[in-house]
Parts: structure tokens; C-alpha cells; sequence
């Protein structure tokens, strides 16, 4: 067929349709993970500005939001962050456009399953959109949906659970789809200690996604039945057990902490080797401790319950697994420091958003600790410890891990390059901002301030105070981030092939990567992160 | 694209199809659990509410179903010798008995609801709350492994249609292969099923 023609970048307008429904139809998995991409920056900003408004309202309690309204505004903004943005995440949207080029293959192995996996995304981000709006109002339960409340709520749970349940069945599609990819993909020569890391981390996180997600699936069905239909599962009066509800829920939920990290630490995985000009240290080390994590991380789901009763052995258990899980984690801190060391190392963005993640992450891993330990745990239950602690884990981590892909992988996805200048700014804006705004609540909670409580006692003010005038300054970091991506997405120079000197597969295909991607699959013969030549 | 070959990957659809029935079993797996953790904490009830259950048709259930699994792997066998008129209508049948299995089970369903045993009914709350718990997940797993038979059937009524018209030949019949397995899934639930709700009195 017309051979110039097929190696048009790949969103140039091709096939029978036209339009937005180019995209909506493709089955092209780099059309799919820029779409999820734009979908998960709308849903990421419209978290933010809820967030914002949380802080607003914690420095006057009353004068902006009503306590009604305020548990709907952190519920919403914590269903949104975690189901709409961080847990599809890295997978959908790099994991897509990157990890068949990475592995040297045309796509993935179910195209059609992919698009099917988009389009149930729309379809529950929709539902859950929708809930905000109809009948019975926003869900005022937090993102946990704990039942009773969640059976007895006015709140219109029954739907945005459907919209969760979708998402859900969407995750393990791509989840599904993707470790199959990794199977039956790979090119010519591509063994599985040629892989690059951050397909070793899809690859964890693709099990995990398979294993825990439909317990959560049921969990969110039996409480769209309770509210539907009364089958009291979770409620004492018909001899049903809210812990039980609990239990099924952080038995997919803890796993599903690792969903949005694992694939964070695959993208820092790929950046600091480059920006070391060093190969990998300890790449099997790097690769089984992301295994490690993905099947440890699966029996720790009791650490979220010490308080809410459990046997004293369940909870030592429960709390000797969860310092296990510390160890992998640990493993990779140590072997991304030892690939620094000597390296000839070039501080350009995504470098810098990388070490921030090591940093910020290190930060959360540890507090994790203290509140993994029993009796620390008694104390800081339920406190804003624990909210500074998982948005350290969740922003300082996969947060900034996303920002560092966004600017990696910037050049290959718009075939444009961005300014340096803005971008450095901008993190460092965002850097100060957040241990301001997050930092903070670790002191409120040492203190005793409770989390999701609407007002406090005047002791409080100031930590709230410092912690919301970090979230402005965060947000202005933010906006010069995006201000300087899509200004560039659009007037920026053109990028060449191969911008940072990557040695992956992603980095011998033009930017913007033709459609099908490679004219022919490459035979791989070393292995990845080879600098010397 | 090339020449455009149409790539197909069998194994890779065997993988994909193991990889789904594997997280079905976890979702059922939530329901298992449940059970277990209420029956063991309601041990008595359970038996005495179990005897309320319709022993035969349960039984002739399990038999249609059995029977049903047998058919559509019957049905793959013809394909591979190239009978696909023989094919076409082996899965008709399994389409068949998937439809009298949940008739069935619309009458067993019914005859309780008739009697005011559903979940929340004023009948049921004034038994004891293991026994409401028992009927509570009757209706739950039944129904959801109700609506597994329901999609199975809608999936075979399209690989009739596929057999039909030549897209299922006996050198491509992954498609026929991989929903064989989701519909002996579905069965084997049933067998699960059918002990820990007609057979514990």
C-alpha cells in the first residue's frame, strides 16, 4: 500500500471516520492512551479546584461551605482523585501509548478490548458525574463508601457505586489486557530481563488489577443491593456485619494503592537511568521488589482496620506484613540512588520530578510506618497524619511520577518540545507548595486533628492556615506546569527523535511515532539501559 | 499497515480468556466468602431455612446444566471435523437448556416471593437473622449466577450466528473454544451452588 502515507505521525486524521469519532473509534493504542491522558488531566484539575475549596473552607469553617455540602466536597474530591485519576492513571495513558512500543510490538494484543475498556472509562466517569447532579445529591460518605452510612445515606450512592463498578470492570480489561501484551508481544530477542522496567511494573500492576479489583466489584454490588433491594449484608439488624463491608473493601483497596504506585516506579524507573547517563543498577533487584510489592501488598489490607476491631494476632500479623511490604520499596529507593552515584548526571525536568518523587515518596513510605506500627496507630488513627501521609504516597508519589512521564515522554507523545525554564520554575513552586500544604498535616494529626471533621478548636488554625496557603502556592505551580505543556503542545519546537539520549525502543521511532509504529519489528540483542553504545 | 495481515493470536486468546474466568472467580469468590462467614456464624439457621428450598428442582437444574456443558463441548469436537451444521445445532440445544435452567429457577423464585420470602420482605424480617441472611444470599448468588447463565446464552446465540455464516470454521474456532469455557464456568458455579443451598438441611 502507499508506504509514505502509512508512516504519517499517528494523529494525523486516518481511517473511515472523521472527527472526534477518529479518536472514539480507534482502536490505535496511541490514540487511546492520549485520550485517557486528556480525560485524566480534566478529572485531575477538577480534583484540584475541590480540593482548593476544602482548604478554603477549613481557614473559616461556615462562611464558604455548609457541613452538608463539605462532606460531599471531600467525597467527591477523593472519589474523583482516586477512581477517575490515580488508580487508571499511568497504566491507561503511558502504559498505552508506551508499552507496545517498548516492547516492539504493533499494538496491543487486544485492540478492540482497549477501545472497549475506554469507552466503559467514559461511561462511569459519566455515572459518576451524573450522581453529582440527580435526585438525592452529591455521595457525603468519603471515597470509602463505608457501609451502614453508605446504605443510609439520602446521597445518591446508588449510582455513583455504578459508576465505580464500571470504571472497575474497565481496570481489569486493561489490566488484563495488558499482561497478556507482555506475553505474547515482545519482539524478536525482547527476554524478560531485556524488558524495560517500567513494562515490568505495567506487568505487576496488570496482575494486581486482575486479582484484586472484582472483590471490589462485589463489595460495590452488594451495596447498590442493600440500598436497592435491602439485602442487609452490611447491616447488624438483619444479622449482616459492617466490618465485613471493611474487610472486602481494603482488601481491594490496599492492593489498589499499588496500582497507582508500582507503575510510578516504573516511570523513575526509566527516567533517572537516562538522566544518569548510567545503566540501571540492580535491574533484577528493581524488577522482582516491583513483583515483591504487587503479591505482599495483598495481604496487608488489616492495617487500614487496627481501630476498627480485629483479634490482637490478626493485627500483629497484619502489621508484621505490612514493614515486609517496606523492604521492596526499599530496595528500589537504595538501587535509583546507587544509579545516581557517579553518574554524569543532566538536572533537566523529568530528572528533577523523579528525585522529588524519591524524596516526597521516602517521606510517605516511612510515615507509613509509624502508622503501621500498632500503637502509634491507636493514636493517629483517623487523624490528619494520615491524610498528609497518603497524599505524600499518592502526590509526592505517583502525582509527581506522572508529572516526571509528562515531561519524559512530552516530545515522543506531541512531537514538540517544551521550555525548560517554566517547567523548572513551576516544580519548584509546586515543591514548596506541597510539603506546606501537606507537611502541615502531619503535625495537625501528632496534634489529635481529626480528618473529614468540618471545624476544630481555635488550637488548630494556624497548622490549617500554613496548610492552606500551601495549596495556593501548589496550585500556582501547577498552572505554570500546564500553562508551559499546552502552550508547547501547540507553538513548541519540533522534536527530534531521540531528545534525552534513551536507549529504549520508544526513542528509535520518529516523535511523533507513526501509526503501527515501527515499519519493522526490531530484534532486540542487549539489554536495556545500555549507555556504552 | 503494510500488507495488512489480519493477525490472530490464538494463544493469546486463551490467555485472555483464562485471565477473565480467573477474576470471575474472585468476584464470586466475594460471595463465597460471605457465605462462609454466615453459615459459620449462623450454622443452625442455615439448615433449618435450607430445608425451605425445592430439593427436586434444584436437582433437575443441576442436570440441565450439566447436560447443557456437555452439549457445547460437543459442539467445539463438531466444529474441529468441520460439521458445523452439526455444531450449529449442538449450541442451539445448549442455548435451549440454558433457557429451561432459568425458567426453573423463575419458578422456584417465584413460589417464594409468593409465599413473601424476599430480601426485606415483612415475612422474612420477622425470621431469625441468620435465616434472613440465608435468603438474602439465595437471591443474591442465584440471581447473579442467573444473570452469568442470561450472557452466556446472548454469547452462544452469536456464536450460532458466527458458525452460521462461516466466521467459526474448524481452523479458526478460538471464539467458539473460549466461550465453551466461560459457559462450563457458569456451570461449575452452579455446582458450588447447588450443595450450599439445597443439600445442607
Amino acid at each position: 500500500m502507499e508506504d509514505n502515507a502509512s508512516r504519517e505521525p499517528y494523529y494525523v486524521n486516518r481511517g473511515k471516520y472523521r472527527g472526534i469519532l477518529s479518536w472514539l473509534m480507534s482502536t490505535d493504542h496511541k490514540r487511546i492512551g492520549i485520550q485517557y491522558l486528556i480525560a485524566l488531566l480534566t478529572f485531575f484539575w477538577i480534583g484540584v479546584l475541590l480540593g482548593l475549596l476544602i482548604r478554603l473552607s477549613l481557614i473559616m469553617p461556615g462562611k464558604i461551605l455548609s457541613q452538608g455540602t463539605y462532606n460531599q466536597v471531600f467525597s467527591v474530591h477523593g472519589i474523583i482523585m482516586i477512581f477517575l485519576f490515580i488508580i487508571p492513571g499511568i497504566p491507561v495513558a503511558f502504559g498505552n501509548f508506551f508499552l507496545p512500543i517498548m516492547i516492539g510490538a504493533r499494538d496491543v494484543a487486544f485492540p478492540r478490548l482497549n477501545r472497549f475498556a475506554w469507552w466503559l472509562y467514559l461511561t462511569g466517569a459519566a455515572l459518576v458525574a451524573l450522581s453529582l447532579f440527580v435526585s438525592g445529591g452529591a455521595p457525603d460518605t468519603g471515597w470509602t463508601f463505608y457501609a451502614p452510612y453508605s446504605i443510609r445515606t439520602q446521597a445518591n450512592i446508588t449510582m455513583a457505586v455504578s459508576g465505580v463498578f464500571v470504571l472497575g470492570f474497565s481496570s481489569i480489561l486493561t489490566g488484563l489486557n495488558f499482561v497478556t501484551t507482555i506475553h505474547r508481544l515482545r519482539a524478536p530477542g525482547m527476554t524478560w530481563f531485556r524488558l524495560p522496567m517500567f513494562v515490568w511494573t505495567v506487568y505487576a500492576t496488570g496482575w494486581v488489577q486482575m486479582l484484586a479489583t472484582p472483590v471490589l466489584a462485589i463489595t460495590l454490588v452488594f451495596i447498590i443491593l442493600g440500598r436497592v433491594f435491602g439485602v442487609g449484608f452490611f447491616d447488624p439488624s438483619k444479622g449482616g456485619d459492617p466490618i465485613l463491608y471493611e474487610h472486602l473493601f481494603w482488601t481491594y483497596s490496599h492492593p489498589a494503592v499499588y496500582i497507582m504506585v508500582l507503575p510510578a516506579m516504573g516511570v523513575i524507573s526509566e527516567v533517572i537511568p537516562v538522566f544518569a547517563r548510567k545503566t540501571i543498577f540492580g535491574y533484577k533487584a528493581v524488577a522482582f521488589s516491583a513483583v515483591g510489592i504487587a503479591s505482599v501488598g495483598y495481604f496487608v489490607w488489616g492495617h487500614h482496620m487496627f481501630t476498627s476491631g480485629m483479634s490482637d494476632t490478626a493485627r500483629i500479623i497484619f502489621s508484621f506484613i505490612t514493614f515486609l511490604v517496606a523492604v521492596p520499596s526499599g530496595i528500589k529507593i537504595f538501587n535509583w540512588v546507587a544509579t545516581l552515584y557517579k553518574g554524569s548526571i543532566v538536572l533537566d525536568s523529568p530528572l528533577i520530578f523523579a528525585l522529588s518523587f524519591i524524596f516526597l515518596f521516602s517521606i510517605g513510605g516511612l510515615t507509613g510506618l509509624i502508622i503501621g506500627a500498632l500503637a502509634p496507630n491507636l493514636h493517629l488513627h483517623g487523624t490528619y497524619f494520615i491524610v498528609g501521609h497518603f497524599h505524600y504516597v499518592m502526590f509526592g508519589g505517583a502525582g509527581f511520577a506522572i508529572l516526571a512521564a509528562l515531561h519524559y515522554w512530552f516530545p515522543k507523545m506531541t512531537g514538540k518540545m517544551y521550555n525548560e525554564r517554566p517547567a523548572k520554575i513551576g516544580w519548584l513552586i509546586l515543591f514548596v507548595g506541597f510539603n506546606l500544604l501537606y507537611f502541615s498535616m502531619f503535625v495537625l494529626g501528632y496534634e489529635g486533628m481529626p480528618r473529614r471533621y468540618f471545624d476544630y478548636p481555635p488550637e488548630y488554625y494556624t497548622g490549617h492556615l500554613i496548610s492552606t496557603i500551601g495549596s495556593w502556592i501548589l496550585a500556582t505551580g501547577l498552572i505554570i506546569i500546564f500553562t508551559n505543556l499546552i502552550r508547547s503542545a501547540f507553538k513548541g519546537q519540533e522534536a527530534p527523535m531521540n531528545p534525552w539520549g534513551g536507549r529504549g525502543l520508544e526513542w528509535t521511532i520518529p516523535s511523533p511515532p507513526p501509526e503501527e509504529n515501527f515499519e519493522e519489528i526490531p530484534v532486540i540483542d542487549k539489554a536495556p539501559y545500555r549507555m556504552d553504545g | 499497515m503494510g500488507d495488512s495481515e489480519i493477525h490472530k493470536d490464538r494463544m493469546a486468546a486463551k490467555y485472555g480468556i483464562w485471565f477473565f474466568l480467573f477474576t470471575e472467580i474472585l468476584f464470586f469468590g466475594g460471595m463465597f466468602l460471605l457465605y462462609s462467614i454466615f453459615r459459620y456464624r449462623n450454622a443452625g439457621a442455615f439448615h433449618i431455612a435450607a430445608a425451605q428450598e425445592d430439593l427436586l428442582l434444584g436437582s433437575i437444574n443441576t442436570a440441565v446444566l450439566l447436560t447443557s456443558s456437555f452439549f457445547i463441548a460437543s459442539a467445539i469436537s463438531a466444529v474441529k471435523r468441520g460439521n458445523n451444521r452439526l455444531a450449529i445445532l449442538l449450541q442451539g440445544l445448549t442455548v435451549l437448556l440454558g433457557a429451561v435452567f432459568l425458567v426453573i429457577k423463575y419458578f422456584e423464585w417465584m413460589e417464594k416471593i409468593v409465599r413473601g420470602i424476599y430480601p426485606n420482605s415483612p415475612v422474612l424480617l420477622k425470621l431469625s437473622s441468620g435465616e434472613v441472611l440465608f435468603f438474602g444470599l439465595y437471591y443474591v448468588m442465584t440471581g447473579i449466577h442467573g444473570l452469568h447463565v442470561f450472557i452466556g446464552i446472548t454469547v452462544i446465540s452469536f456464536m450460532i450466528y458466527f458458525t452460521a455464516t462461516g466466521n467459526i470454521t474448524r481452523k479458526d474456532y478460538a471464539k467458539l473454544e473460549n466461550t465453551g469455557l466461560y459457559w462450563h464456568f457458569v456451570d461449575i458455579v452452579w455446582i458450588y451452588l447447588f450443595p450450599l443451598f439445597y443439600l445442607i438441611t
